[in-house]
């Protein structure tokens, strides 16, 4: 069988906090192919942003990595430093939420882009500045080459989410992590990032992870979607199955307690509680707390564990896979 | 709803000289934050103001609240003019009107229980015994749906939500008629979110408690507002009701802001893209400020800056080209 | 940039003419010099003649004018002890001071910046633990007592170094250990902790995910945004190199600056310390608009706006 071009295989990260050691991310599983584009949609502390900077080793010191990461068939978890950096930024590169403070305040946005241009294009400075130009224009950048002398400060946010695209595109990756690319942005800018992203994507073909809490940005981006609660994936599935027929109870009650800017207006169905806290998880489903169906003999009982339910589409939940027919159809009714 | 405003602001503006440079003799500029705006609320009515960073939506709120002074326009409310100098009326007036903010950790004391914090207005302004105030306290930790255990719990114990809970029986202890909330969601998770919007329109339900709710995000307003004003660069743009204005957006900067909110719902849409970023309000453009960003613009609109008319229906916009759609309008070009 | 530069020269002429002000606000407030000076029993007429030869019988503000005038004049005055140009009798103590401290000057430095870099880098190691152990012993004994340990274990227990007056180099060591000790202490914690502020900065995380290798990403993107806040103690550090060894020049007999500055208010010698004064605060004054210098060369963000921002 063909090898996909990233291949993420029980990933853990635990967290040193002095004291005790904190699970952050319970076990990851994921394939990506060539020029895929994946969402990953969360809430805070469900480890959706970690586990990329893990699977990259940019966590430090503290932070514990295990499991298998591999890139084209080749295991990249526990590469020297030198090793990974020949492939981050190269083979695959990371942007993320706030642009500015992303841009190393005292260096040039020129001197920024030309860094990534010589490290992984072998450029010369002076090729490399022609080049650098050449990016801020593919990502809509006006008046590019002044923008070249520039320091972080000057530019507006969306236009440094821009240089954070093009600097990314600069070592011709084959992966982009899109890490809440758009949050600190207003609405409008936020169009145009995503614009900018998806004409990048069609131009060079590259694969994509969009990271967000907003699940009207995954959708938008994304050709395939996991859901992340507490450190764990809780459902995947293509795009259009996640939205027009969710499985899992957190992905339907997000999506129930989602305002929407048109359609009937409704009472929002709010989930009750809380996410919980990484050291307190509760023994079982760490979703079950806050579901409405959940069953006290088995939900907390065992963590479900990732399973299919159709072609494409698996869920963690102990209720879709044990439930008597009748009982699915009230999860249906839900 | 033909009843008194609660809260009527007109003209309202706010101007600050800002050095262009940093230097000690560098020139000066008008910054406007707040470019003449004007609105009423009635009693138990939410109105959402809307807009992007450094529309001046945050800054309208503070004048209303008379935190900070005008540069000029009025501020009445319950019949009797805001003004941020008169200290004695001034502090009446702030028992009736309250503020929630973004933040609920910065808006708590870290070393004080949360229960002793909310009642703290009542404290201030030394109203009933202990034992009654200590009621009123647990009254609304009942309404606002936190659980009386964590009544001697600090900040930091609570989480996200919970901490806006306290923010927000806080806010209510002394029976304000106006809540001004700025971004009051925009910190929590997204399945906390809806416990808030829900929160707080069971609270005016129960309350009467008018709302003037600021936030970037179109679709919680939507959820929560009675009528909805659109700011651009100081200014109001657009207002009417929620549904009218989301269903056909009349200004054309309401018209993109509607069309970039993504919604898994309408996934694949076409959708309208602004070109560059909103001008300084330090260098606001001559005629309409939306202009130099519109797909509509005309030479009108470039050298004649357009008044805030009604169009239908409870419906104001500052357009020449009101009700003219973009994407219709690129149809046909 | 230029305009930048201007403001904070502006701001240290402002500064100087302030302490001017107040110099001479506190030795007009301490009192007649002429009686502090001239014996308790001198005649009248003796104490007269002192006030007029000084210009000590005109008002105050006439007093005060003709100060300006004569330090405009480059004129501090006369000791009011042996009578000589208070200005030469500092001067000439000047480069005797500057023996301990611009060598004491660089070991700070060269102590305490690569210390800290390092505590920083391995940070919670056992180094980093040593180092800001040191660094608390360094900088919480005072210098006097530092530098009496120092003469008990070096001059009289092992009789290696003198233990004071300043005939050969060897006797600089030791003074020069006690000020770089110190100096060297709170410049590595100044400088940990910069790093530490710095390392965890988004930009360093953005550094490292483009593929900037770690000891490239610490040398590129960390250390100029951590030399920022480390330049501030640098720069008192530099202003305090005619000033700062009173205490250690006392403990080692050193006839420097500082030592003058001791002998000289304890004579009543007042226009030498007013020399001495304004000598310190000018320095003061100037490293602090070096560093100001310095800040806007290495920050982008406090040359002020050239361009329009957009928000």
């Amino acid at each position: 069988m063909r090898e996909p071009l990233v291949r993420i295989n029980g990933l853990t990260i635990d967290f040193d906090t002095g004291q005790s050691n904190v699970r952050a991310l319970h076990g990851f599983d994921l394939q990506i192919e060539k020029g895929e584009a994946v969402g990953i949609v969360g809430e805070s502390g469900s480890g959706k942003s970690i586990t990329w900077l893990g699977a990259l080793g940019l966590l430090g010191p503290r932070a514990r990595v295990a499991g298998s990461v591999r890139l084209d068939g080749r295991e990249i978890l526990g590469l020297g430093e030198r090793e990974m950096a020949a492939i981050r930024g190269k083979r695959v590169a990371m942007i993320f939420q706030d642009p500015t403070s992303s841009l190393n305040p005292v260096h040039r946005i020129g001197r920024q882009l030309v860094e990534s241009l010589v490290l992984h294009r072998g450029m010369s400075a002076r090729s490399a500045s022609a080049e650098a130009r050449r990016l801020l224009e593919r990502v809509q950048i006006a008046a590019a080459a002044q923008r070249l002398s520039e320091y972080p400060h000057e530019l507006s946010g969306g236009m440094n989410q821009r240089v954070m695209i093009a600097m990314a595109l600069a070592g011709e990756p084959d992966l982009l992590i899109a890490d809440e690319p758009t949050t600190a942005l207003d609405v409008t800018i936020q169009a145009q990032i995503l614009e900018v992203l998806k004409e990048m994507r069609r131009e060079t073909g590259m694969g994509l992870v969009i990271i967000s809490h907003d699940l009207g940005i995954v959708a938008e981006l994304a050709d395939r979607v996991v859901v992340m609660y507490a450190g764990r994936p809780v459902e995947t599935a293509p795009v259009s199955r996640i939205f027009d027929a969710p499985r899992h109870p957190y992905t339907r009650g997000l999506l129930a307690a989602l305002p929407e800017i048109d359609g009937a207006l409704e009472r929002l169905v709010a989930i009750p509680g809380q996410v919980p806290e990484p050291h307190k998880l509760p023994p079982g489903c760490p979703f079950a707390p806050r579901c409405a169906q959940a069953n006290a003999n088995v939900c907390d009982e065992t963590v479900p564990t990732m399973r299919a339910i159709a072609q494409d589409h698996a869920a963690a939940c102990a209720l879709i896979h044990t439930a008597k027919p009748e009982a699915l159809r009230s999860l249906e009714l839900a | 709803m033909t009843s008194a405003p609660l809260i009527s602001v007109s003209e309202l503006r706010r101007t600050y000289k800002v050095k262009t440079t940093g230097g000690w003799f560098s020139p000066t500029a008008e910054l406007k934050a707040v470019d003449g705006v004007s609105f009423d609320i009635r009693p138990g009515e939410t109105l959402g103001l809307v807009g992007e960073s450094g529309c001046g939506k945050s800054t309208t709120a503070k004048l209303v609240l008379g935190l900070i002074p005008a540069t000029s326009g009025k501020v009445v409310f319950e019949g009797k003019p805001v003004a941020a100098d008169s200290k004695r009326a001034w502090r009446e007036q702030r028992r009736r009107m309250q503020m929630v903010y973004q933040d609920p950790l910065g808006a708590l004391d870290r070393r004080l229980p949360v229960g002793a914090q909310a009642m703290e207005p009542l404290d201030i302004f030394g109203e009933g015994t202990k034992a009654e105030r200590r009621d009123r306290m647990l009254a609304l930790f009942d309404a606002v749906g936190l659980p009386r255990t964590s009544v001697d719990r600090y900040p930091h114990e609570l989480s996200g939500g919970q901490r806006q809970r306290v923010v927000l029986a806080r806010a209510l202890m002394l029976r304000p008629s106006l809540l001004v909330c700025d971004e009051p969601i925009s910190a929590l998770d997204v399945s906390i979110q809806a416990q808030v919007i829900n929160l707080l329109k069971d609270l005016q339900e129960q309350l009467g408690v008018a709302y003037l709710f600021i936030s970037h995000d179109l679709k919680v307003v939507r959820h929560v507002s009675h009528r909805v004003a659109v700011m651009y660069l100081g200014r109001i743009v657009e207002s009417g009701r929620p549904e009218a204005i989301m269903r056909a957006p009349a200004h054309p900067y309401s018209q993109a802001l509607i069309s970039a909110v993504p919604s898994p719902r309408a996934r694949g849409k076409e959708r309208i893209v602004l070109e560059g970023d909103p001008p300084s309000p330090v260098d606001i453009p001559k005629g309409c400020a939306f202009h130099p960003r519109c797909p509509l613009a005309t030479d009108r609109c470039r050298s004649e800056a357009p008044e805030l008319r009604p169009f239908g229906e409870q419906r104001h916009v500052a357009c020449h080209r009101a009700g003219v759609s973009i994407t219709s309008a690129r149809g046909a070009a | 940039m230029l305009a930048y530069i201007a403001t904070r020269v502006g701001r240290a002429i402002f500064t100087i003419s302030l302490v001017l002000t107040f110099s001479f606000t506190i030795l007009a407030a301490t009192g007649d010099p002429a009686l502090l000076i001239m014996s308790v029993d001198a005649p009248p007429e003796a104490i007269e003649a002192f006030r007029e030869r000084y210009g000590l019988d005109a008002s105050v503000w006439q007093q005060y004018i003709g100060y300006l005038g004569n330090l405009l004049q480059g004129n501090f005055g006369q000791s009011l002890r042996d009578g000589r140009d208070a200005w030469d009798v500092v001067v000439e103590r000047i480069p005797l001071t500057l023996a301990l401290t611009v060598p004491a000057f660089l070991l700070k430095i060269g102590i305490g910046i690569p210390a800290g870099i390092y505590a920083a880098l391995h940070r919670n190691s056992f180094l980093d633990r040593l180092v800001m152990m040191i660094s608390v012993a360094g900088y919480t004994v005072p210098s006097f007592v530092l530098g009496l340990i120092l003469i008990l274990v070096f001059a009289v227990n092992l009789g290696v170094l003198p233990s004071g007056g300043q005939d050969t180099w060897r006797h600089a060591i030791l003074p020069i250990v006690t000020l770089g000790t110190a100096g060297a202490a709170i410049i590595a914690r100044y400088t940990r902790s910069a790093m530490l502020e710095v390392l965890g900065q988004p930009y360093i995380r953005t550094a490292r995910a483009k593929g900037v290798p770690w000891p490239k990403a610490v040398r590129r993107h960390a250390l100029p945004n951590a030399a920022i806040p480390t330049l501030t103690v640098v720069g008192l550090m530099v202003g305090s190199l005619i000033a700062g060894a009173v205490v250690v020049e006392s403990v080692f007999s050193w006839p420097g600056v500082g030592r003058l500055l001791i002998s000289a208010v304890a004579n009543r010698d007042l226009m030498i310390v007013q020399a001495i004064l304004l000598l310190v605060a000018v320095c003061m004054v100037t490293s602090n608009l070096l560093v100001d210098i310095a800040y806007g060369l290495i920050d982008p963000r406090l040359r002020g706006r050239s361009g329009s921002r957009k928000t």
